[in-house]
């Protein structure tokens, strides 16, 4: 198959993919609790026992009746949800989110773990490519001092035999 | 019994004192030639004996503790505080670490263990023996010394003795916390000992990699007991814990999974520095870091420092741990600084798509994810400290952070074993990738048909489209194993007419350790469609009374009754629900409230009808005030029972990893002179 017939038919491929993924995402059915439960599970219960307050599960628990009642009323008086936990976390205090925010010195908690594996990322692949680069370099120096066509072929036949790793690992 | 106990800590205290610091000269004199009045070699040896003596010392103190357990001895304030009379036998061998100093002395005696094995089977390698002996010594001494000083267990009552104990916390009376801890201590304890193997090879300049052939099995039972613990845990979050879930992202569970993340990067990565001689610095450093977060788990877990909805013998012993870390790391730079250059790598990578690379970017995506999940625990405190006010760093950020961290690194799980060494080609590249590639996208095609849809009334859905991914990859990695198994089956199955199955088993016999991790993978695979089935949970909450239904998924729940039982333990009370599907009725389950009687405390019994395709999760949630009715909780949670299956996987392939290989696989494998020589490799890695 030639390169542009190739081409052509990845192109092809991906539009039938991008056509069944818009097929089935429009085939979505409407939930009314989705907003409810969304929110529930981005709150803590405040009773103390740590745990999310959709997830609270004390009979009789002094926190979760209170927070579920705000948070109907929040959401029937047409309130963005960030208007809503910017309210709990007036009522409640900043414990009440589940989540840090993304404002102020909170943004810290979301950004650090991508900048530090972007960084971590980054630097291997400009380390291994350093190597990579060197070790060719040393080896082009090397094959024009002296060149063993026996040798190269043995070489070659030894990296092609132990290649497959199967001693161990995998 | 306590002053037996007491004096025996002392003792084992005083022995390993010696063995620390015999041991110490011994390895100096040794190390430096100079003439001294006694043999180093007997010194040593004396150290290495006074080890085992104080195996037996701790030995004896345990076993004073559930002695006093067991005979109900209220004079010791562990005791009171943790049992009581009417405690059922096995949860009295549980109060042995349900409590803070019963739990220091479990990790002091685990160790103690280690030691006593390690220090039997010291003609292994006499010199490398004895410096991680005395290293485990060091480590055994700061225990020791807690015990003895910070947090006695047998601290003796003041005053008059009440006739019975406040009793277990009622969360632990549940079977799995007779084994989960114990599980889990065998694996944070476990890791001292590669970490001794890793500072002692690295002090004495170890030549070669034979240390971690030696380290090895210890390494592999260790990061199993450590698995093994934290699913049990999970499991009895789920069980006992009755919020429908098992992993909530507390710092508790933070603190143990953590070292997992670090210890399996080593297992991985060690195989690196034995085939070819690379990572060795990184390799240190990843079991220095394993062994410090295992301290930093209990630091967590033991001074309070988080919250938790599960830490459950908190005190003031941080500054020991504080202090004990300090130590432990300065302990490691000065020797990594002293040393670094016998560390050197004999090779470096060659190519960026390689199963070298697979290799070093699945060590940096299991670092990430621990980085993450540190990152998590301690902002809380780092806000506090910045901004004056503590802020909580639940499922909600974990979910958006650590979940495509973990996504990546099943995609690395599949694509590392296609990846030949050294370098690839793309030829080799789309040969060895077609099939996984079908799979992963006939499953989003079928995902996307059946309805996990990442977008819902225009509004993307986080859950679902992780949920699709998950399912997407894990269809591409285990596509990716069993063409491996098969294409190595296929060979032998070829070469010895032997059917596939039987060539399947010859070929995982002939290499244990790669094809059982092969198995571990499957189980991780499992584990993660378990764990991607939380996206569909549903759960219904409602007051039932007499023969009121509730419905949920496919099945109708009727309440047919409540009542109250009690026994000498606890109170309870229960719903009896009648379990219908398609109108005919399934099953009955009946959910359960206790209050201990000892401890005044209530506890959740959740019912649970586990089939394959989900869990039916019903919770007694207690009875309405007003009404006296029950209140029951139900969930749908799909896909849990792929979790435990999948950590019974992990578990059978870590135990084939374990047994040696019935023959060396390419000497088993070799082609016949008469026979022309294959362009390829018979058994691939990739290409």
């Amino acid at each position: 198959m030639s390169a542009p017939k190739r081409l052509n038919y990845c192109i092809k491929s991906l539009q039938a993919l991008a056509l069944a993924a818009t097929v089935c995402f429009s085939l979505g059915v409407s939930d009314s609790g989705s907003r409810f439960n969304d929110l529930n599970h981005r709150l803590m219960c405040t009773c103390g026992c740590a745990q999310v307050l959709g997830e609270c599960d004390h009979a009789g628990c002094p926190g979760r009746g209170q927070e579920f009642a705000d948070l109907n009323k929040a959401i029937a008086s047409g309130a963005t949800d960030d208007q809503i936990l910017t309210s709990f976390a007036a009522k409640y205090g900043a414990t009440v989110l589940a989540a840090p925010t993304t404002k102020g010195f909170d943004l810290v908690a979301w950004i650090a773990p991508f900048a530090v594996f972007a960084a971590a990322l980054l630097g291997t692949i400009l380390l291994v490519r350093r190597w990579s680069v060197g070790r060719s370099q040393a080896a082009q120096a090397a094959g024009s001092s002296a060149v063993d066509p026996e040798m190269n072929a043995l070489r070659e036949k030894v990296r092609r035999e132990t290649g497959s790793g199967s001693d161990g690992g995998f | 019994m306590a002053t037996f106990g007491s004096f025996a800590l002392l003792i084992a205290l005083a022995l390993a004192a010696y063995n620390l610091l015999a041991g110490t000269i011994a390895l100096r004199l040794i190390a430096t030639g100079q003439p001294a009045r006694i043999s180093p070699e007997r010194l040593a040896d004396t150290a290495r004996r006074a080890g085992i003596a104080g195996f037996v010392a701790i030995t004896g103190a345990a076993f004073a503790l559930v002695w006093s357990v067991f005979t109900n001895d209220f004079s010791i304030t562990y005791i009171l505080e943790h049992s009581n009379r009417a405690l059922p036998a096995p949860y009295k061998f549980a109060a042995l670490w349900s409590g803070q100093e019963g739990s220091l002395l479990l990790w002091a005696w685990l160790l103690g263990i280690y030691g006593f094995v390690l220090r039997l089977t010291h003609k292994t390698d006499v010199k490398l023996y004895a410096y991680a002996g005395t290293i485990l010594a060091g480590v055994q001494v700061f225990f020791l010394a807690v015990v003895n000083f910070a947090a006695p267990p047998f601290a003796l009552m003041k005053g008059a003795i009440p006739d019975d104990g406040n009793g277990l916390n009622p969360l632990l009376q549940y079977p799995e916390m007779v084994i989960h801890p114990p599980m889990l201590y065998l694996g944070y304890v476990g890791f001292t000992v590669p970490f001794a193997f890793a500072l002692g090879a690295l002090m004495m300049r170890y030549p070669g990699e034979k240390w971690i052939k030696i380290t090895r099995g210890w390494t592999m039972v260790t990061w199993l007991f450590l698995t093994v613990g934290i699913f049990l845990g999970m499991h009895w979050a789920y069980a006992v814990l009755g919020w429908g879930g098992y992993w909530g992202w507390d710092p508790v569970e933070n603190a143990s999974f953590m070292p997992w993340l670090t210890g399996t990067a080593f297992l991985h990565s060690v195989m690196m520095q034995e085939k070819k001689g690379m990572m060795k610095s990184w390799n240190v450093w990843l079991i220095f870091t394993t062994f410090l977060l295992t301290l930093l788990g209990t630091l967590l877990t033991r001074a309070g420092l988080v919250s938790s909805v599960h830490a459950f013998a908190q005190s003031s012993i941080g500054t020991w741990f504080t202090v004990f870390m300090g130590v432990v790391l300065a302990v490691c730079i000065f020797t990594y600084i002293l040393q670094r250059a016998h560390l050197k790598s004999d090779h470096h990578l060659e190519s960026l798509v390689s199963r070298e690379s697979s290799f070093l970017f699945n060590n940096l995506v299991l670092l990430a994810a621990c980085f993450v999940i540190l990152w998590g625990t301690l902002f809380p405190i780092l806000s506090e400290y910045v901004q004056g006010n503590k802020v909580t760093v639940g499922p909600p950020f974990y979910n958006r952070v650590a979940v495509p961290i973990g996504i990546f690194l099943l995609f690395l799980t599949g694509v590392g074993p296609l990846l030949p060494w050294r370098a690839t080609s793309l030829r080799a590249i789309r040969r060895n990738f077609v099939v996984p590639s079908i799979a992963l996208w006939g499953t989003v095609i079928v995902g996307l048909a059946v309805g996990i849809q990442p977008w819902k009334n225009g509004v993307f859905d986080t859950g679902n489209f992780y949920a699709l991914v998950a399912f997407a990859m894990s269809a591409g990695v285990l596509a990716a194993i069993l063409s491996e198994f098969l294409r190595g089956a296929g060979v032998i199955s070829r070469q010895t007419g032997r059917n596939l199955f039987t060539a399947m088993y010859l070929l995982i016999r002939r290499n244990t350790r790669r094809y059982g991790g092969y198995i571990i993978h499957i189980g991780v695979v499992i584990v993660v469609v378990g764990l991607a089935g939380a996206a569909f949970n549903r759960s219904q909450e409602s007051e039932l009374a007499l023969h009121d239904k509730l419905a949920i998924g496919p099945y109708t729940l009727e309440c047919v009754g409540f009542t109250q039982d009690s026994n000498p333990n606890y109170n309870s009370e229960y719903a009896l629900l009648d379990v219908y599907k398609g109108g005919t009725k399934q099953f009955q389950m009946s959910p359960e409230k206790r209050v201990y009687l000892a401890s005044d405390q209530p506890q959740t019994m959740v019912a649970i009808h586990s089939v394959p395709g989900w869990d039916l999760y019903v919770v007694y949630e207690g009875s309405n005030p007003d009404t006296g009715q029950p209140i029951i909780k139900a969930f749908l949670n799909p896909l849990v029972s792929w979790i435990w299956a999948g950590v019974v996987i992990i578990v059978f392939g870590t135990f084939v990893a374990l047994v040696p290989s019935l023959t060396p696989s390419t000497a088993a494998l070799r082609v016949p002179a008469t026979r022309t020589v294959p362009a390829e490799p018979v058994l691939k890695g990739g290409d």
